[in-house]
C-alpha cells in the first residue's frame, strides 16, 4: 500500500481494485492510525473494528470472485454520529442517546455500504449538531489537526478533523446551518451542502427539517464530489427527497471555468475585519478570473438578518423534533414520581446547555403570544433572503462569499458567549435559509498557519457548477500538498 | 453588511426581553427544569439573543409571504404497497423498560378500587 495516510478515495480503490493492496490491510492501517490519534483529537466517538474488517473483507472477496467493485471500494470513510448505523451505538454525542444502538441504517449508510466503502466508525460532533466549534458534545472536545488548541468547528468537527489528519480519505457529515462547511473550511477540507432534497435524510437524526441536509466531505473536491454522487439520489422514505437525476459531479469538476460569471459579494467582502481571510478570498477570486471566469459585483443585502432568520426557525423546529426525546422509547430515562416528571428529569438531564438553551428558544417562538413576532417574521425575512439569490443568478453562475469571517477560533474562545458563537455562521446561513447548494474548500492558509475557507452558492440543484469553480480554487490555491502541522 | 452587525452592545437588564417568569413557563411548556441558577442564566442569555433579533423590527414584512419551503416540491405519495414493518423486538430493546410486548411507562391514571 503506497501513500498512506494521505492516499485519496481514488488511489485506495485502484489499489484494492488491481490488487496491490487488500481492503483488510487498508482497512487495518487506518483502524490503527483512528486508534492511535483518536485519543489527541477525539475524532471518533466510536471505532467499529469489526464491522470495519468485515466489510473490507467481503471486498477482498468480491474481488478475488471476480465481481464487479462499486466507486469506493475499500475506501474507508468517517461517519458522524448523527446517522443511523444499525448494529452501531449511535449517541448525537448526547447523554440521551448514550447507549442507543439503531435497528436500522440511514440511507446515505446503505449507499455507502452498497458502493464498497469501509465504515470506520462514527464522527464526534456539537450534540444533536448545534454547534459550531463541536464544544458541545457531552462526551469529548475534537482538536483542530492544524492547531490543537484551535476549535475544529461544528458541528460536524470529528468528521474533518478525521478527514483533515488522514484518518479517513473521506467523511459524511450533516449540515443544517454550516455545519460541514464551516468546519471544512476551519480544517482545511473540501465540503458539499447538498440542495435541500438532493440527499435523502432517511436515518438522519433531526435538528431543524427545512434545513438539514447530508454532505460528503474530503481533502479533494474530486473526492467529495465523487461521494456526492454515491450518496444523492431519490429515496421514497425521505418525503422531502426531489425526483431529480443524479448529476456528474465528478466529471463536472475537469469541465474549467472559463465563461463562468462569479458573483462577488462586494460590501460583505469589503466588511470582513480579518484582513487575511480578505486577501485569501481576493486572490483565489483573482486566479477564477486568470482562469477565463467574469467576475460580477452582485448584492445580499439581507443576508445581515441571517443570523436572527436562522436562530428562531432552526431552534423552532427543533423545539418540536426534540420533543420525541422523553425516556419512554429509546435512550435515557430519569425514573420520577409519574410520567411528567419522568419527562422533565431525563430531559434536563439528557440534553446539554446548548441544547436545553436552543429548545427553550424556539419554544419561546412558536408560543402563544410570540408566534407571529417571532417564528412568521423570521420566515417572512427568510423570503427576502432566497430573492437575494434569485436576483443575484440573473447576473451569475454562483456567488462567491468566505466561508466563515476569521480562521478557526481558540478553543474556549466563544463557549461562555452564544450569541457571539451564533454570529461566526454568518456566511453560511443564508444559502441554507434558501435551501441551495454551497461547497467550501481551502483557498489557502493564514499566516498562523491556519486553513482559510471559500463559499461558493449555486441555484437550486447545480451542483455540478460548483465543482467545477471549487476545483479551479482548490487547483490554484488549494491545500493539498499541505498537511496539518500539529499531528503528533 | 456593516462592521456593526458583527459585534453587538450587551443591554442593560432594566428592561429584559423575556422575564424570569417567562423562562420558567417555557421551561414547564418543553418539559425541562431548571435550577434557580440555569434559569437566572438562561434569562440573561436568551434576553441577549432576543435583543439582537430585535434587528428584524427594521424591516416592514408585513406583505412578504413566508417561506416555510425553501424548494417548492408536493407532497408525494408512494404505491399503496404492503410491507413488513421493522422488528418489535429489535425495536424494544432499545426502550429502557419494556414488559409483555410493550413499552413500560409510569402510573399515568390511577383508579380507586
Amino acid at each position: 500500500m503506497s501513500g498512506f495516510p494521505w492516499q485519496s478515495a481514488f488511489e485506495i480503490r485502484e489499489q484494492v481494485a488491481v490488487g496491490s493492496a487488500s481492503a483488510v490491510e487498508v482497512t487495518r492501517a487506518y483502524l490503527a492510525r483512528a486508534e492511535e490519534l483518536n485519543t489527541t483529537l477525539a475524532c471518533f466517538l466510536t471505532i467499529d473494528h469489526e464491522g470495519a474488517l468485515a466489510a473490507a473483507a467481503q471486498v477482498d472477496h468480491k474481488r478475488a470472485a471476480g465481481e464487479a467493485l462499486g466507486p469506493l471500494a475499500g475506501v474507508p470513510i468517517a461517519v458522524k454520529d448523527n446517522l443511523c448505523t444499525r448494529g452501531v451505538r449511535t449517541t448525537c454525542a448526547s447523554k440521551i442517546l448514550g447507549e442507543y444502538v439503531p435497528p436500522y441504517d440511514a440511507h446515505v449508510v446503505e449507499a455507502l455500504r452498497a458502493s464498497g466503502a469501509v465504515l470506520l466508525g462514527k464522527t464526534n460532533l456539537d450534540e444533536f449538531a448545534m454547534g459550531s466549534s463541536n464544544e458541545n458534545s457531552a462526551f469529548a472536545n475534537v482538536h483542530n489537526p492544524w492547531a490543537l488548541d484551535r476549535a475544529p468547528g461544528g458541528s460536524s468537527g470529528g468528521s474533518a478533523a478525521a478527514t483533515a489528519a488522514g484518518l479517513a480519505p473521506l467523511a459524511l457529515g450533516s449540515d443544517t446551518g454550516g455545519s460541514v462547511r464551516q468546519p471544512a473550511a476551519f480544517c482545511g477540507i473540501t465540503a458539499i451542502k447538498p440542495t435541500y432534497g438532493r440527499v435523502s435524510r432517511y436515518g438522519l437524526v433531526a435538528f431543524a427539517s427545512s434545513l438539514d441536509q447530508v454532505g460528503p466531505m474530503a481533502r479533494s473536491v474530486r473526492e467529495a464530489s465523487q461521494l456526492l454522487e454515491v450518496v444523492a439520489g431519490h429515496d421514497r422514505r425521505d418525503a422531502t427527497s426531489a425526483e431529480r437525476d443524479t448529476g456528474n459531479y465528478l466529471a463536472a469538476c475537469d469541465r474549467g471555468v472559463k465563461g463562468l460569471r462569479v458573483g462577488v459579494v462586494r460590501d460583505l467582502l469589503d466588511g470582513l475585519q480579518d484582513a487575511e481571510v480578505r486577501a485569501s478570498v481576493e486572490s483565489a477570486l483573482g486566479a477564477l478570473e486568470q482562469e477565463g471566469a467574469i467576475l460580477v459585483d452582485v448584492a445580499l443585502p439581507h443576508a445581515q438578518h441571517a443570523v436572527s432568520v436562522y436562530y428562531l426557525i432552526a431552534t423552532a423546529e427543533a423545539s418540536s423534533n426534540l420533543a420525541r426525546f422523553d425516556g419512554i422509547r429509546y435512550g435515557l430515562r430519569v425514573p420520577g414520581k409519574d410520567l411528567t416528571e419522568t419527562y422533565t428529569k431525563t430531559r434536563a438531564e439528557g440534553f446539554g446547555p446548548e441544547v436545553r438553551r436552543r429548545i427553550m428558544l424556539g419554544t419561546y417562538a412558536l408560543s402563544a403570544g410570540y408566534y407571529d413576532a417571532f417564528y412568521l417574521k423570521a420566515q417572512r425575512v427568510r423570503t427576502l433572503i432566497r430573492r437575494d439569490y434569485d436576483t443575484a443568478f440573473e447576473h451569475c453562475d454562483v456567488v462567491c462569499t468566505p466561508t466563515t469571517p476569521t480562521p478557526a477560533f481558540a478553543l474556549g474562545e466563544k463557549t461562555s458567549d452564544p450569541l457571539e458563537m451564533y454570529l461566526a455562521d454568518i456566511f453560511t446561513l443564508p444559502p441554507s435559509l434558501a435551501g441551495l447548494p454551497a461547497i467550501s474548500t481551502p483557498s489557502g492558509l493564514s499566516g498562523g498557519g491556519l486553513p482559510v475557507g471559500l463559499q461558493l452558492v449555486a441555484p437550486p440543484f447545480e451542483e455540478e457548477v460548483l465543482c467545477s469553480v471549487a476545483q479551479a480554487v482548490e487547483d490554484q490555491c488549494g491545500l493539498l500538498s499541505t498537511h496539518p502541522s500539529a499531528l503528533p | 453588511m456593516s462592521r456593526g452587525r458583527i459585534c453587538y452592545v450587551r443591554r442593560p437588564m432594566a428592561d429584559p426581553k423575556i422575564t424570569l417568569e417567562q423562562v420558567l413557563h417555557v421551561a414547564k411548556l418543553a418539559r425541562l427544569t431548571l435550577s434557580d441558577e440555569e434559569a437566572r442564566q438562561m434569562q440573561e442569555q436568551l434576553d441577549a439573543i432576543l435583543g439582537y433579533m430585535e434587528g428584524l423590527d427594521d424591516l416592514d414584512v408585513s406583505e412578504v409571504p413566508p417561506t416555510f419551503h425553501s424548494i417548492p416540491m408536493d407532497a408525494p405519495l408512494r404505491p399503496d404497497v404492503p410491507e413488513r414493518c421493522s422488528d418489535r423486538s429489535e425495536t424494544l430493546a432499545q426502550a429502557p423498560a419494556s414488559e409483555a410486548g410493550g413499552y413500560a411507562v409510569p402510573l399515568v391514571l390511577e383508579v380507586d378500587s
